[in-house]
C-alpha cells in the first residue's frame, strides 16, 4: 500500500454526486481530485471538512475520510482535526454563505492563526440549497428571493477579507478554467498555513452567467490576468497588454504604446510579506483592470498546529513529568503516615 | 484586653476572611486551610469573588471573601455561617454582617474604620456595629495598617508595598487565635514567594509580628482547638478546587486511554480556571486552543475527537447554549466528546460568580431534534476528578458526547485530595476499529449489544468514511431520508444512551434506610445536604439520602429506591428541574421540592428546618 502511486480516480467515493447537471462544482470536485493524486496524497492520510451548503456536500464524493458538518464551522472543526493531528492533510471545502456568513468568525480566525489548512472557498455569490438568497458576495442591487428590488448591501471581497485577517496565502480561479484551479490547489497544498482559493463558481439555477464577464472563454484573455510568480504582469489576447503603478493605483498600459516596453511591467512577488500591492491586484474588478487570477499571495508564517507542538515539545524539554500522579506530586503536598 | 484567656475545644469552626479584592484574602484563606489541612484537619473552603473587575476601594462591590470550615472529621461544607470574621474595613464588614453566628469574634482593621472609610461602605452612623445590629459579636480591633508599616520599617519597605503584607497580619493572627505554629505556615510562604526572597522576607516578619500581636496583648477572650481525626486516612495529599480536579480527571482519562487530550475552549466565568490548569499542562502533553467563541470551542474538539483525540470544551450556562447545535452534530455523528459546563446564575449573563443548578433541562433537552446525551454531574470539589473521568470513559467507551455539570460552588470551592493512583481507576477501551473488520465496514456499523458504532480514526487505510449531521441509512451509511430508517437510526441513537444505564453505579442511599423522609439531591449540593441529613439522624429523626450523579441515562434502580418512600423532597438550586425530569421518567411518585434561587449555596440549617417540617407535617 506504501508505495502505490494513487489516481484521481482513487480519490472519488461511490457515492453518487448529487449536485445539479451543469454545476460548476462538478470542475471543482474533479480538479481537487486530479491535484491530490499529483500531490501524491493518501486517501486514508486526507481529511476533507465541510459545512452545509450545495458545495458542502463535497466530502461525500471523496474516498478520503470526510466530516459534513454544520453551517458555518467548518474553518473550526477542520482547526480541531489538523491540531489533534498535523500529519494529515486536511481540506475545507466551503461556500461563500458558510465561510463568509454564518461562518465568517471562524474563517478569520483560522486564517490569523495560520492553521495549515487548504480552504477551497466556492463563490457563487448566492445561496443555492436553501433556493436562491442573496449571499455576502452578492452584488449591490442583485435581485433574489430575499432582495425583490435588489440588494442594499455591499459585498465582501473574499481576498480582501483573508488578507484582513492577516492572510498569507490567497488564490483565485474560475470554474471553467480547470488547470488554473488544479495549479491554485497544488499550491495550496504546499503552502504551510491556511490557504485560501477562491474559486469563482456558476450556479445554473439560481445565478446562472454571473461570472460570464470574466469566465466567457472568448473575453477570458482580455479581462483576465492569470498572475504568476516571478513573472511579469502580462495579459491580453495578444499577451500585449501589462500592468504598472501610476501613483497609488495600478494601471493597465499597452507594450509597444507610449514608449511602454516589457522592462516597465510590474513583475509579479507573491513572497513579498508586505501585503499592500497583494490588496490592489486582488481588488481588480472592472474599471478597465483585469481581475487577478491564480496564486496572488504566498507567504511563509509561523503554522499554528506547528507551534502547538513545539511548545508542547519546549515545556517537555524543561519539565521531566509525563504523567499526572508525577505532575500532583511535584506540587504542594502533604503526607498522612 | 481581657484578663482570662481560655481555650476553647471545638469540633469544627468557620473561619472568613474578607477585605477589598485587593487584600490578599483569597491567598490567606487559602495558606490557613492548608495548613490546617497538613494538621489532620478536614477542610471545605468557599471562595466569593466580586464580579466587578475593580470596583472601588472599600465598596460593597469590591468586597472578596474566602470562608472555610476546619475540623476533626465529615467536613462537607464550608458552613454556614462564621465563628471568626477578619474585616480589613467596613465594607467587608457589612458584607458579612448577615454570615455570622451571634457569638463570633470578629477582627478588625482599625485603621481602615475611618469615618471616610464608612462612608465608602454606606454606614450611615460611627458605629457601624450598632448599625448592622451586631450587637452580641466579640470585636478585636487592632491597628493592623499601622502595626504592618512599623513591622516593616526597618526593612526599608514602604507605603503601598508594606500595605500588601496586611494580610500576612491577619495571617498570623489567626494563626494565634487557633494555636497554629509559625512554623508551620512558613513552608507554605517559602513556595509561594520563593522567587521574591524580599517580599518572602517581609511576609515572613509582618506574619510573625501578627502572631506575636495576639500573644502578647490576648487580643482575644479565648483561643480555640479544633479538633484533628484521631484515624486519618494515609497517603499523600494535596489541596485542589474543583475546576483544578475536574481539568486532571481529564489529563487522567486520557493517560488512563492512551490518547492525547484536546481542549477547545473559550474564557467564561466560573469555567476558565479549567482552561487555565490545563494551558499550562503541557508537559503532560495536552493540546489546549483558545478559540475565537464558545461556538469555535466544541467545533474545535468536535474536529479533534473526529481525528483521535479525547476531546473537551469547557464552559458555563450561556456558553452551553451557544454550543448547543454542535452537540446535536456530535450526538449524530456520535463521536466521543466531552462538554462541561460550570453551572452560574443564570438567564442570561445572570451572577456570573454565583452558584446555581438551573443548567439541567438545558444539558438534557437543549437540543433540536431526538437528541439523546449522557448528562453527569458532580458532588464536590474532589468528586470533579472522578466526574470528570467517568465523563471521558462513558465519552470514549459509547461514541457520545457527555455533558459534565460542576457548579460555581464547588468548582471554587476545594477540600483535600488523597493524590490518586491511577492504577485503582478503571481502564478505557474505545470501540476501536480492527484490521480484521476492514471488509464491509460502515461508519454507522453497530455493536448491536451496546448500539454503540465503532472509531475510525483518519489515518488508517481501508477505513476512509465520511460521517456527518444528516442522517444515515441504518445498514449503509449513506445519506437518507427514509421515513422508516430515520425511525430505526432515532431508536438506535436512544438505545446507545439508555443502555450506559448498565454501566454505571446504581443510586445509593445513606442515612437511615428506613426513613420516614427520602432528600434527593444532585450535583454541588451533596456536602449541604449530607450535612442536614447527618444532623437530622443525630437528633433522631429518620432521614436518608439519595443523591445523583448519573442523570441521563438514570440509574437503573432509581424507579426501586424512590418507590420505596412516602415523603420525598428533591432539592436544588433551581426552580425544579431535577424533580421535573424525575416526574417524567418516574410516573407515580409524588415529589415535594426545596428550590432556591439566590446564587448562593444552601445552608445546612434551612435544609434542616425543611425536612423537620416534612416530618412534622
Amino acid at each position: 500500500m506504501e508505495n502505490k502511486q494513487y489516481t484521481a480516480g482513487d480519490f472519488k467515493s461511490a457515492a453518487k454526486v448529487t449536485w445539479c447537471p451543469g454545476c460548476g462544482d462538478f470542475a471543482i470536485l474533479s480538479s481537487l481530485q486530479k491535484a491530490m493524486a499529483e500531490l501524491k496524497l493518501t486517501p486514508e492520510n486526507t481529511a476533507v471538512i465541510s459545512g452545509i451548503g450545495c458545495s458542502s456536500r463535497l466530502p461525500y464524493f471523496m474516498a478520503t475520510y470526510g466530516f459534513h458538518t454544520i453551517h458555518g464551522r467548518g474553518s473550526a472543526i477542520a482547526t480541531g482535526v489538523k491540531v489533534a493531528n498535523p500529519d494529515l492533510s486536511v481540506w475545507q471545502i466551503t461556500g461563500d454563505g458558510d465561510c463568509l456568513a454564518i461562518g465568517g468568525n471562524h474563517f478569520i480566525h483560522a486564517v490569523r492563526r495560520n492553521v495549515d489548512l487548504n480552504i477551497i472557498l466556492m463563490n457563487n455569490k448566492i445561496y443555492g440549497l436553501t433556493k436562491g438568497q442573496y449571499s455576502p458576495t452578492t452584488e449591490r442591487g442583485y435581485v433574489t428571493k430575499t432582495s425583490p428590488y435588489g440588494t442594499i448591501e455591499d459585498p465582501f471581497v473574499p481576498a480582501e477579507l483573508t488578507m484582513g485577517a492577516r492572510g498569507n496565502f490567497f488564490a483565485r480561479s474560475i470554474d471553467v478554467d480547470l488547470s488554473t484551479t488544479f495549479d491554485c490547489m497544488i499550491e495550496a497544498a504546499k503552502h504551510k498555513g491556511a490557504s485560501v482559493v477562491e474559486v469563482l463558481q456558476n450556479c445554473v439555477i439560481f445565478t446562472d452567467g454571473v461570472h460570464d464577464y470574466y469566465s466567457d472563454k472568448e473575453t477570458r484573455p482580455d479581462r483576465t490576468i492569470l498572475l504568476k510568480h516571478g513573472e511579469k504582469m502580462i495579459f491580453g489576447a495578444n499577451r500585449d497588454k501589462g500592468l504598472v503603478l501610476d501613483g497609488l493605483k495600478l494601471k493597465v498600459v499597452t507594450i509597444g504604446e507610449n514608449g511602454i516596453t516589457q522592462e516597465d511591467i510590474l513583475t509579479h512577488d507573491a513572497t513579498e510579506a508586505d501585503n499592500a500591492l497583494h490588496y490592489k491586484l486582488a481588488l481588480m474588478h472592472n474599471e478597465g483592470l483585469p481581475l487577478a487570477i491564480g496564486v496572488i499571495r504566498n507567504v511563509e508564517a509561523p503554522v499554528y498546529d506547528q507551534e502547538v507542538k513545539a511548545q508542547i515539545a519546549e515545556v517537555q524539554a524543561n519539565k521531566p513529568q509525563r504523567k499526572l500522579r508525577d505532575f500532583l506530586l511535584s506540587g504542594e503536598t502533604w503526607e498522612v503516615k | 484586653m481581657a484578663v482570662h484567656e481560655k481555650v476553647k475545644e471545638l469540633d469544627s469552626v468557620v473561619i472568613r476572611f474578607s477585605g477589598d479584592s485587593g487584600d490578599g484574602m483569597q491567598l490567606v484563606g487559602n495558606i490557613f486551610s492548608n495548613l490546617s489541612a497538613t494538621l489532620g484537619n478536614e477542610i471545605s473552603t468557599f471562595p466569593d469573588y466580586p464580579a466587578e473587575m475593580r470596583a472601588p476601594q472599600g465598596t460593597l462591590g469590591g468586597v472578596s471573601g474566602f470562608q472555610v470550615q476546619i475540623g476533626a472529621k465529615n467536613v462537607y461544607t464550608p458552613g454556614d455561617k462564621a465563628d471568626v470574621l477578619i474585616a480589613m474595613n467596613p465594607a467587608a464588614l457589612k458584607a458579612n454582617a448577615k454570615s455570622l453566628k451571634p457569638h463570633s469574634v470578629v477582627i478588625i482593621d482599625e485603621d481602615s474604620f475611618t469615618d471616610k472609610d464608612l462612608k465608602k461602605a454606606d454606614f450611615k452612623t460611627e458605629n457601624p456595629f450598632e448599625e448592622l445590629g451586631l450587637t452580641q459579636i466579640q470585636v478585636v480591633p487592632t491597628p493592623i495598617t499601622n502595626l504592618v508599616k512599623l513591622s516593616l520599617e526597618g526593612l526599608g519597605v514602604e507605603g503601598k508595598a508594606a500595605l500588601r503584607s496586611k494580610n500576612m497580619f491577619a495571617l498570623g493572627l489567626v494563626c494565634w487565635l487557633f494555636n497554629r505554629s509559625i512554623e508551620s505556615v512558613t513552608p507554605f510562604l517559602e513556595a509561594k514567594f520563593a522567587k521574591k526572597p524580599a517580599v518572602l522576607q517581609a511576609n515572613l516578619k509582618v506574619l510573625n509580628d501578627g502572631f506575636n500581636y495576639g500573644a502578647n496583648t490576648h487580643a482575644s477572650i479565648s483561643t480555640y482547638h479544633v479538633e484533628v481525626a484521631e484515624e486519618q486516612e494515609k497517603g499523600i495529599f494535596t489541596d485542589v478546587n474543583g475546576n483544578n480536579a475536574t481539568a486532571y480527571g481529564l489529563v487522567a482519562a486520557a493517560e488512563k486511554a492512551g490518547l492525547e487530550l484536546f481542549l477547545g475552549s473559550y474564557p467564561i466565568t466560573p469555567a476558565t480556571d479549567i482552561l487555565h490548569e490545563l494551558s499550562k499542562r503541557k508537559e503532560l502533553g495536552v493540546k489546549t486552543v483558545q478559540c475565537e467563541d464558545e461556538i469555535a470551542a466544541i467545533c474545535t474538539a468536535i474536529g479533534a475527537s473526529f481525528a483521535g483525540d479525547l476531546a473537551v470544551t469547557t464552559t458555563s450556562g450561556p456558553g452551553l447554549a451557544l454550543k448547543g447545535e454542535a452537540i446535536g452534530l456530535a450526538v449524530m455523528a456520535e463521536l466521543p466528546l466531552v462538554i462541561i459546563d460550570v453551572q452560574r446564575g443564570g438567564p442570561s449573563t445572570g451572577l456570573p460568580t454565583k452558584t446555581e443548578q438551573a443548567d439541567l433541562m438545558q444539558a438534557l433537552y437543549g437540543r433540536n431534534g431526538e437528541s439523546p446525551a449522557v448528562v453527569v454531574a458532580a458532588k464536590t470539589p474532589t468528586d470533579c476528578f472522578d466526574m470528570a473521568f467517568y465523563a471521558s470513559k462513558i465519552a470514549l467507551e459509547h461514541m457520545t458526547p457527555v455533558i459534565l455539570l460542576t457548579d460555581g460552588f464547588i468548582a471554587n470551592g476545594s477540600s483535600a485530595w488523597k493524590i490518586p493512583n491511577l492504577d485503582d481507576y478503571p481502564a478505557i477501551n474505545p470501540p476501536y476499529v480492527s484490521a480484521d473488520m476492514a471488509e464491509g465496514w460502515k461508519p454507522y456499523k453497530r455493536n448491536e449489544e451496546t448500539m454503540v458504532r465503532y472509531w475510525a480514526k483518519p489515518g488508517i487505510p481501508g477505513f476512509e468514511h465520511r460521517v456527518g449531521g444528516l442522517e444515515k441509512d441504518y445498514d449503509t451509511s449513506v445519506i437518507s431520508t427514509d421515513p422508516a430508517n430515520h425511525q430505526k437510526m432515532t431508536n438506535a441513537r436512544q438505545a446507545k444512551i439508555d443502555n450506559i444505564a448498565n454501566f454505571i453505579p446504581a443510586l445509593e442511599v445513606e442515612g437511615n434506610p428506613e426513613a420516614d423522609v427520602l432528600v434527593v439531591g444532585w450535583g454541588g449540593t451533596y456536602g449541604h445536604l449530607h450535612t442536614a441529613v447527618e444532623k437530622m439522624n443525630e437528633s433522631g429523626k429518620k432521614v436518608a439520602l439519595a443523591h445523583f450523579q448519573y442523570i441521563n441515562p438514570l440509574p437503573a434502580n432509581t424507579a426501586e429506591v424512590l418507590k420505596k418512600y412516602k415523603k420525598i423532597v428533591v432539592c436544588e438550586i433551581n426552580m425544579g428541574q431535577l424533580a421535573g425530569h424525575l416526574r417524567m421518567k418516574v410516573p407515580g411518585i409524588q415529589l415535594e421540592q426545596f428550590n432556591k434561587v439566590q446564587g448562593q449555596p444552601f445552608m445546612v440549617s434551612e435544609l434542616v428546618d425543611c425536612f423537620t417540617k416534612l416530618i412534622e407535617e
